[in-house]
């Protein structure tokens, strides 16, 4: 389903040297699998998810999401790409302050032909369990209702793949296992494989599958090294 | 959701600064407008006026020949003198010559290239409006409107008459405005004031015997009486002395004068006399002529002016180039400096845009991130840009004929133009006769042409902003 082989990527810094982020041989994820990659801040997993959702392009390597690679494509491919296969869940929500609970998750479904849905964007907001909410902006939402509105947003293409970039870091602690669930609970639904980024061991200990990105990233194992 | 609701949200989100640029907006598309459809206004009088149902004006041999145009087409500026009626009666045939004491039996000189000619005699007012002494002919033989074919009407009574069994030198007929201002009607009487508006009221009373129908012309916003009352009334005997006689051409009726001075300074003097004061103590202050043919037209006007007595004008020809001259390039430079409002309210639309872009950039690059692509995230920035300077434009349409209607009152009392919220400038073709010049013809058409004008600075402005907003670094905003 996804398939990370060499990807490499560092950022140009402002005093024009070169900052080595990623250096993956090998990173899988099967259908419907749901994952969590643990990192401490800082040692690149916003970059990776980016680099997943075509976001940003990889320096070098291939970026296989079933069966086509995300690096090869053209932008416009790869925005069409995105808004048909992916979800993301943002670590700041990112809802667009001006639109309502709904009109956000509709929001979603513009970018991509064919999937405006009006009805499963009710749907959606129901599962998450905020239809009573739905004419509300994100100012009028608690953080924790807001991700769940974001949750919703995520799904509202029928992705094949969530990525979750910490999703819990800015939601207070009591709704923080909350929005695991749901978020694991929905693509469990859904069938939607699930790659969940976190800093945080206690969010790690639930999933079956646990990889910790300085592991698998050669930038990360010679940083923890030296 | 379509690009535009979403673009619409983003206005919303931002409400003052949104409120504040299509406000501007607003403001530059109501000048424009309200100049388009002053514009209109003046060039649609200019050109009903200039089809005067005359095609020259025989006045006196000093001043200017445009002050002679406004003040017997327009009835503004001061009369600059006065010419013998003598000379009026050699436009007419000797039939009608020989109604006249101690005029010489023959046709006037000029009478045969003339269809009509109408005395004019200013000088008096009732309110602040123009008293005209003329004949009957005035609305009987002249015709109105752009085709010069509209008869005059009345609204109520009927014409004047030269004598009449009532009142007999003393018929008046009021231009509708007149009337309607003054709330004078059929069967009153009237006192006109002398020299200037509230000068000294004359003695003698004019009955109204009609009120004439508006026409849009200045004829609506004149008083006016019968010539042979005008003569009788106090002060209007002209001392002869006053004539300035060109040498050879009244001579002959110039040995009469002293003779009939003394039999005016004898003559019991009662308020309403029966008989008509005596020609030669008569003065005109212009003479409107149609003549038989255009062709004539132009060697009357040399043998006038040879004459030295009086002059001829060509009054569409001033009319036009007043307009050519003075009132175009005015419109024209007005019309220029609304044309930059809008464009400064153009770039305030751009820099409200543009200063929100760094609010507004982490919104693209969210869309971005759920899948919009660079052209969708730039196309919004543009609609939103269209949408303001639309938003703007609608407000000010609205505002600039608001505008216009509200003034409507004032307008139709100066113009006789009668101009309501609906009515739309009209069209460049009536319009280029009078501007011409390929500057100017390209810019301005009608009202409408604003909107796809204000389409086009919209893409301009939004344009950058678009570019700044295809061009977000996804992963840097996010
Ligand atoms: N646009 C950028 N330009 C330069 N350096 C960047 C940029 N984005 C991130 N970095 C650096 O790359 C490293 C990885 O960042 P990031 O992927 O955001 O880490 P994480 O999400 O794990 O906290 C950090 O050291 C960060 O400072
Ligand atoms: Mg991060």
């Amino acid at each position: 389903m996804l398939l990370l082989e060499n990807v490499k990527k560092s950022y140009r810094e402002p005093d024009g040297g070169v900052l080595p982020v990623l250096d993956i041989p090998r990173f899988t994820v099967d259908a419907g699998e749901q994952m969590v990659l643990v990192g401490r801040s800082g040692c690149g997993k916003t970059t990776l998810l980016h680099v997943i959702a075509g976001i940003s392009r990889p320096d070098a390597g291939r970026v296989q999401i079933d069966g086509r690679d995300v690096a090869k494509l053209s932008e416009s491919g790869a925005d069409n790409f995105r808004a048909a296969m992916l979800g993301f869940i943002f670590q700041t929500f990112n809802l667009l302050p001006g639109f309502t609970a709904l009109e956000n998750v509709l929001l979603g479904m513009t970018f991509a032909r064919r999937k405006y849905n009006p009805g499963r964007a009710r749907e959606l907001l129901d599962r998450v369990g905020l239809s009573h909410r739905s004419h509300h902006k994100p100012g009028q939402l608690s953080v924790g209702e807001q991700q769940r509105v974001a949750v919703a947003r995520a799904l509202a293409n029928e992705p094949k793949l969530l990525l979750a970039d910490e999703p819990t870091a800015n939601v207070d602690p009591g709704n923080q296992q909350n929005i695991i669930d749901l978020i694991r609970g929905v693509c469990k639904e859904e069938g939607v494989a699930l790659v969940l980024v976190t800093h945080g061991e206690e969010v790690a200990s639930q999933f079956e599958r646990v990889d910790h990105l300085e592991e698998i990233n050669l930038v990360g194992k010679r940083m923890s090294k030296s | 959701m379509s690009l535009w609701k979403i673009a619409w949200r983003s206005i919303l989100q931002r409400g003052l600064a949104s409120a504040l640029t299509t406000l501007s907006m607003a403001l530059g598309v109501m000048l424009v407008v309200a100049v388009l459809l002053l514009y209109g206004i003046i060039s649609t009088q200019f050109q009903n006026n200039s089809s005067l149902g005359y095609n020259m004006i025989v006045g006196p041999n000093k001043g200017g020949k445009l002050q002679l145009t406004l003040n017997t087409v327009y009835y503004l500026s001061e009369p600059v003198g006065i010419i013998p009626y003598s000379y009026y009666l050699e436009f007419k045939d000797a039939q009608e010559r020989s109604r006249y004491d101690g005029v010489e039996e023959r046709d006037g000189k000029f009478a045969a290239f003339t269809a009509a000619a109408i005395p004019v005699c200013l000088g008096d007012y009732l309110g602040r409006f123009r008293v005209v002494g003329t004949t009957p002919d005035m609305f009987e033989e002249l015709r109105y409107g752009p085709e010069a074919n509209l008869e005059y009407e009345f609204a109520a009574g009927r014409n004047f008459q030269t004598r009449s069994e009532e009142h007999g030198f003393f018929e008046a007929v009021l231009g509708s405005a007149v009337a309607r201002e003054l709330g004078i009607s059929v069967g009153e009487t009237i006192s006109p004031s002398h020299g200037v508006p509230g000068g000294h009221e004359h003695e003698q009373k004019f009955t109204v015997v009609g009120v004439l129908r508006p026409t849009g012309t200045p004829n609506d916003r004149a008083a006016f009486i019968n010539v042979e009352g005008f003569y009788l009334m106090a002060d209007h005997a002209t001392p002869l002395e006053e004539f300035e006689m060109g040498e050879n051409e009244v001579a002959a009726e110039s040995e009469e004068e002293p003779a009939a001075t003394a039999k005016k300074s004898e003559a019991p003097k009662s308020l309403y006399p029966t008989t008509p004061l005596p020609v030669n103590e008569r003065a005109v202050s212009g003479v409107l002529v149609r003549t038989i043919s255009p062709l004539v037209t132009a060697g009357l006007v040399q043998q006038i002016d040879r004459g030295r007595t009086a002059q001829a004008v060509l009054p569409v020809r001033e009319i036009y180039n007043l307009f050519e001259n003075i009132v175009g390039p005015i419109q024209a430079v007005l019309l220029a400096l609304t044309v930059m409002i809008c464009i400064v309210s153009g770039l305030s639309i751009l820099v409200s845009i543009y200063n929100s872009m760094s609010d507004r950039r982490h919104e693209i690059a969210v869309m971005r991130a759920l899948g919009a692509s660079r052209t969708v995230v730039g196309s919004i920035v543009l609609i939103e840009a269209i949408l303001l300077s639309l938003g703007g434009a609608a407000l000010g349409f609205v505002a600039g004929h608001g505008l216009i209607a509200s003034a409507g009152g004032i307008i139709e009392e100066r113009t006789g133009v009668q101009i309501g919220f609906f009515d739309f400038a009209p069209p460049m073709e009536d319009v280029e006769l009078w501007i011409g010049g390929p500057l100017l013809t390209i810019p301005i058409s009608t009202e409408l042409w604003v909107l796809p004008s204000l389409i086009l600075l919209a893409i301009l402005v939004g344009f950058w902003p678009a570019v700044e907003a295809y061009r977000t670094d996804v992963a840097r905003s996010l």
